[in-house]
């Protein structure tokens, strides 16, 4: 099975309307959303299968047990987070704590545990025939990288053993979530968009994904909003010998389309048309090219 | 306008909805102020205000570091470490630093002293000047997971004027990278798009500002004519509008080219003045109503 996945390092450029397209166009039995902190897949993605749920534990969170604390400050002056206050007696600040354990480690009363706790929850749609792995991580939580992880992890054991494409929506960024939405993928689809803030983003993320000597295509979307940008975006693409996939317009009717709860190949507009075309380059790029042109 | 201390933090849950572009423009109308990127992984803002940078620091994480000489194998810091940072192979152990949370744990626990700490460079802060606007970014190296450390230090007390009032730029999403930006923040404006997709994080963002008990208001952006759902929702959940930015190519061609649109055109001037007014009577009713803030 081959894994593609769409990032785009700025937010907003199109992943989620471009992988909801490429789902269907390809009749995707595999897909997961690994934008843990924000996840909007399944809002297009209308399921009919029974969705099944799990916790999602991150780190645990540190807890003083009052009666124990001797109040020697330990705690406090060895946590790197200021994950501990001490105006009422030693208290966890439960949305700075980490769960490293040094609290832990230091109190010499043995005031303080490490409890479990739920920092969010997976969601997995499957039947015969198709799989859909997503997740939401709770508010404020800081392992979504480790989500990331389990969402993918989950896509791939419940997938059918015959299945070709995984398709993959990415987190915006460059950090955690992103890398580790990137560990064991095939090949990268970016999503650029034609405006200067797009382009340093485009960088970025690029760099980004060629640490993991992942194939990359790119493909820009609301190419006509600025087409010397547009430009700009194709000639750095020839300079660093990235295979570009297509361009897609500005179109009004892909927002109606998504706010319908539709792809923008469910409906005939412009963008349904153009994505097409990035969608059958994308393809023969992941499945034909050969391995040895890898950057 | 001369809010001491105000900080105004902007956020959306969904990327691309437009927070760089209402951060930017509101610090530009402002008098005086402080503009803080903390959207460490993509900064843009610096790419509108091209400030004269007159600051420039890198920032660095502790790792640890293991003197072999010293190192028994005894695996007490393989054992402590949460975050599976150190691997024990060939009986020595090994530090993976990508996903080291550099607690400092390995150090205070090993019973040999072997473990020290080397500083690495994950990015860096840097401050200049625009026009009557302070511009402070923080950009994280690429390949680094967490900007975390680069927030705290562009939210330092240190790092702005003291008498402006400063826009926080938030990273898109609601993870810790946000909670750590809004933090201190008197008060948050919320952006949204008209989408679905704009409305599902929206929805996620008001939870987020409720949780920390911020005082907040929204800025509808890329308006069209017709159903708004992102202004549905504020009307449902009584939220207040603080102003709606029309979509337009004019807008669009000049925030893709980088333009600060208050500097160039007069309409677009009166139009983030008017936001920012609604949004300094709100501050300043919410300090009146609560003298702890």
């Amino acid at each position: 099975m081959k894994q593609l996945l769409i990032l785009s390092g700025k937010g907003g450029t199109g992943k989620t309307t471009i992988a909801s397209a490429f789902i269907r166009l390809s009749d995707a039995k595999v897909y997961a959303d690994c934008d843990v902190d924000a996840p909007n897949l399944h809002l297009v993605m209308t399921q009919n299968m029974e969705p099944k749920h799990t916790d999602y534990y991150g780190m645990p969170k540190a807890h003083i047990d009052a009666d124990k604390c001797v109040g020697c400050g330990l705690c406090k002056d060895n946590c790197r987070f200021d994950a501990i206050s001490d105006e009422q007696g030693y208290l966890i600040d439960l949305f700075a704590c980490e769960g490293c354990g040094v609290c832990e480690a230091v109190c010499p009363a043995g005031a303080v545990t490490m409890i479990p706790a739920v920092a969010g929850a997976l969601t997995l749609y499957a039947d015969n025939n198709r799989v859909f792995s997503t997740a939401q991580l709770k508010m404020g939580n800081g392992t979504s990288g480790m989500l990331v992880t389990e969402v993918k992890e989950h896509m791939k054991a419940t997938a059918a053993h015959d299945a070709k494409l995984a398709v993959i929506d990415g987190s915006p960024g460059i950090g955690c979530p992103v890398i580790a939405s990137l560990c064991g993928v095939d090949m990268v689809l970016i999503v650029a968009e034609p405006s200067i803030s797009g382009i340093s983003d485009m960088e970025r993320i690029i760099k980004t994904s060629e640490t993991f000597k992942t194939k990359i295509g790119l493909c820009i979307n609301k190419y006509d909003t600025n087409l010397k940008n547009t430009q700009t975006i194709e000639d750095y693409c020839l300079t660093k010998g990235l295979s570009f996939t297509g361009r897609i317009p500005f179109d009004p009717e892909a927002v109606k389309a998504i706010n319908n709860g539709q792809t923008i190949v469910d409906i005939d507009c412009p963008s349904g048309s153009a994505v097409r075309e990035v969608f059958s380059s994308t393809m023969d790029l992941l499945f034909h090219e050969s391995e040895d042109s890898k950057a | 306008m001369e809010n001491r201390n105000t900080k105004i933090a902007v956020l959306s849950g969904k990327g691309g909805t437009g927070k760089t572009l209402v951060s930017v423009n509101l610090a530009s109308v402002a008098l005086r102020s402080v503009y803080i990127d903390c959207d460490v992984e993509e900064p843009n803002g610096h790419l509108f205000f091209k400030p004269e940078v007159n600051f420039k620091r890198d920032i660095y994480v502790k790792m640890p570091f293991i003197n072999e000489s010293l190192c028994t194998g005894c695996r007490k810091c393989v054992d402590f470490c949460r975050f599976n940072a150190l691997a024990f192979t060939k009986n020595k152990p090994l530090v993976f630093k990508q996903v080291c949370h550099s607690c400092g744990g390995c150090v205070l626990l090993c019973p040999k002293k072997a473990i020290t700490e080397k500083e690495k460079m994950i990015g860096k802060v840097q401050k200049g000047i625009s026009g009557n606007v302070t511009v402070i970014t923080g950009i994280l190296n690429t390949g680094e997971a967490s900007g975390i450390p680069i927030i705290k230090r562009l939210l330092d007390k240190d790092m702005s004027d003291e008498r402006s009032p400063v826009f926080i730029d938030c990273p898109p999403g609601s993870a810790c990278i946000v909670m750590e930006s809004i933090k201190n923040a008197d008060y948050c404006i919320l952006v949204a798009e008209p989408t679905i997709f704009g409305v599902h994080n929206l929805n996620m963002v008001y939870d987020l500002v409720r949780l920390f008990n911020k005082p907040y208001g929204v800025v509808l952006n890329k308006c069209l004519d017709g159903e708004n759902p992102a202004e549905r929702f504020c009307i449902d959940k009584n939220i207040s509008i603080l102003g709606r930015i029309p979509f337009d190519n004019e807008l669009g061609t000049m925030n893709s080219d980088a333009k600060i649109a208050v500097r160039e055109n007069k309409r677009y001037r009166e139009l983030f003045e008017s936001i920012l007014e609604k949004v300094m009577k709100e501050v300043q009713h919410e300090t009146t109503a609560d003298p702890k803030r």
